[in-house]
């Protein structure tokens, strides 16, 4: 009973093994990757491990205080550099190598000539709750 | 309608269900038609008899069910072969429920989820919103859990160690949303030692108790955590520090020693201190040590090395810790560091005068801290030892 997130990168990840940019896959293939992720996604939720998830526009924009009356900073000159996220999900697992485990199925999605992307994903632990008992004496 | 009354009455309305053949999901599901039916038709005509009321309607919601469904005829041979319902038998159902829904062929969180459902009478919504998921996911956890128990048949009592697990699971989590999770643990609980005759259940109660009466002083009111030296003993429950001792000793008396008798003793002990001077670390460390020979489990011989820096200074408690390192893989599981590990280090460097080293040790178990609370006390703690060293 522990939550997690998953991200997936597009950019600031090193690159996956199957690394061809989407749009040189057949669409056939396009459409296979996207119903992999739908399916699982429909698993963990019939599991009770789901949740949420979305998917993220590609464009971000990185925002500053710049300082009392004026307008915050929007972006800088490091706008190429800056890591990109694809999108998310957060799953409730009963342990970290269940985690794991999900984090590496949704890494075997499709790709190109429909073999596995093995695209890297970050999987983040939650902060839990402050327990009530806390193993610690003391505290 | 009285909502703790039906809640109250649902686990044995369940188990009677259950008992006399019918699958637990469809009895899940009759009992929930004959609670509705109990919402409509109760405020203008109330029944003397609640239970049995319930049990009725339920059973014959069942039998109906069953019988509509051609699919089900299986079950209702089943049905059909149990003896009629006769005398109260001597067996316990709601004690066959709370084996049931800890049964080891489930995953912790679906045996938390359908203890909480079908014996503490929680809604699906309420149980979602206390563990932070969308109801559909626990509907989904528990609808699976309800399924995965639906061909066990009770026969043998079930394993007591079990439910304890469950019930400490549910307790740790303490609270969110509208339910107390921890005074619902200790409410299931009580009703266990009630039905059950044995010194792990009292022991299991008494511990929560014990930490229960210090709950409300372990957190400040801006939520930071308050370590146990500095808690406001005046606001400890001592109400619930005299039953948990109470229901300890008799557990005690019995020569049957187990972890929660062990770890409630201990808790009983910084509970009964009037100063944190007068805590007896020595007779912790005994039961540490006692603890350690029932479980050997690496964060007990942790808090070991936490006992022993108070019974016999800092120094040795170090000389504890770093055995632990050396003789087991304590200290990292997974790769990462156990949790705590390096806070007790830090603080056992704190006693010992040596503050660089403990300043930074703070500041990495801040960084693996499992929880907000415990991350922020370890990042003031750091942060405090280098405003101080730097004067």
């Amino acid at each position: 009973m522990a939550k997690y997130l998953l991200l997936k990168h597009y950019r600031g990840a090193p690159a996956a093994v199957n690394d061809v940019p989407m749009d040189q896959w057949e669409p056939e293939e396009v459409s296979a990757h996207v119903q992999y992720m739908n399916d699982f996604a429909a698993r963990l939720e019939g599991t009770g491990e789901f949740v949420g998830g979305q998917a993220l526009a590609p464009e971000g924009t990185w925002v500053r205080y710049d300082g009392e009356g004026r307008p915050p900073v929007t972006d800088g000159p490091f706008a190429e550099t800056k890591d990109l996220i694809a999108g998310w999900m957060i799953i409730d697992v009963d342990s970290y190598e269940r985690a794991v485990e999900l984090a590496g199925e949704l890494s075997a999605a499709p790709g190109a000539g429909g073999k596995p992307i093995h695209e890297w994903l970050e999987l983040r632990p939650f902060l839990g709750p402050h327990p009530t008992i806390t193993e610690c004496p003391h505290q | 309608m009285n909502e703790a009354l039906i809640r109250s009455l649902t686990p044995s309305v369940l188990a009677v269900l259950v008992r006399r053949g019918a699958d637990f999901a469809a009895a899940e599901d009759a009992v929930q038609d004959a609670l509705v039916e109990a919402v409509h038709g109760w405020p203008a005509d109330p029944p003397r008899d609640a239970k049995g009321w319930l049990v009725t309607v339920a059973w014959r919601k069942f039998l109906d069910a069953t019988r509509s469904d051609a699919a089900r005829r299986r079950r209702e041979d089943r049905v059909d072969e149990e003896p009629a319902p006769g005398p109260a038998p001597a067996v316990d159902d709601t004690l066959q429920l709370y084996f049931l829904c800890a049964h080891p062929s489930l995953t912790p969180s679906s045996a938390v989820a359908l203890t909480l459902r079908a014996v503490g009478g929680l809604t699906t919504r309420q149980i979602a919103q206390a563990y932070l998921v969308p109801e559909a996911t626990m509907a989904q956890r528990i609808s699976r859990a309800k399924r995965t128990v639906s061909d066990v048949r009770f026969d043998q009592p079930g394993d007591v160690a079990t439910v304890l697990r469950v019930l400490y699971l549910v307790f740790n989590e303490g609270y969110s949303g509208d339910v107390d999770l921890s005074a619902e643990a200790i409410r299931l609980t009580r009703q266990l030692a009630a039905r059950v005759d044995h010194p792990e259940v009292a022991g299991l109660l008494a511990l929560m108790l014990l930490h229960h009466a210090r709950r409300a002083t372990r957190t400040a009111p801006d939520g930071s955590l308050v370590p146990l030296a500095e808690q406001d003993r005046g606001r400890w429950d001592t109400a619930s520090i005299a039953e948990g001792i109470e229901i300890l000793q008799a557990a005690l008396a019995r020569d049957r020693l187990g972890e929660f008798q062990a770890q409630a003793a201990i808790a009983a002990l910084h509970a009964d201190a009037p100063t944190v001077e007068e805590t007896d670390w020595v007779q912790i460390l005994e039961w540490y040590d006692e603890l350690v020979r029932l479980t050997d489990s690496p964060v007990v011989r942790l808090n070991r090395a936490v006992a022993v820096g108070e019974a016999d200074g800092p120094r040795a408690g170090l000389a504890a810790l770093a055995e632990l390192n050396d003789s087991s893989p304590a200290s990292s599981s997974r790769g990462h560091p156990m949790p705590r590990h390096t806070a007790v280090a830090a603080y056992l460097h704190e006693r010992d005068g040596d503050l660089a080293t403990a300043a930074r040790l703070y500041a990495e178990a801040a960084h693996q801290a499992p929880n907000l609370a415990e991350r922020d006390y370890l990042t003031r703690r750091a942060a405090r030892l280098n405003a101080l060293r730097r004067g």
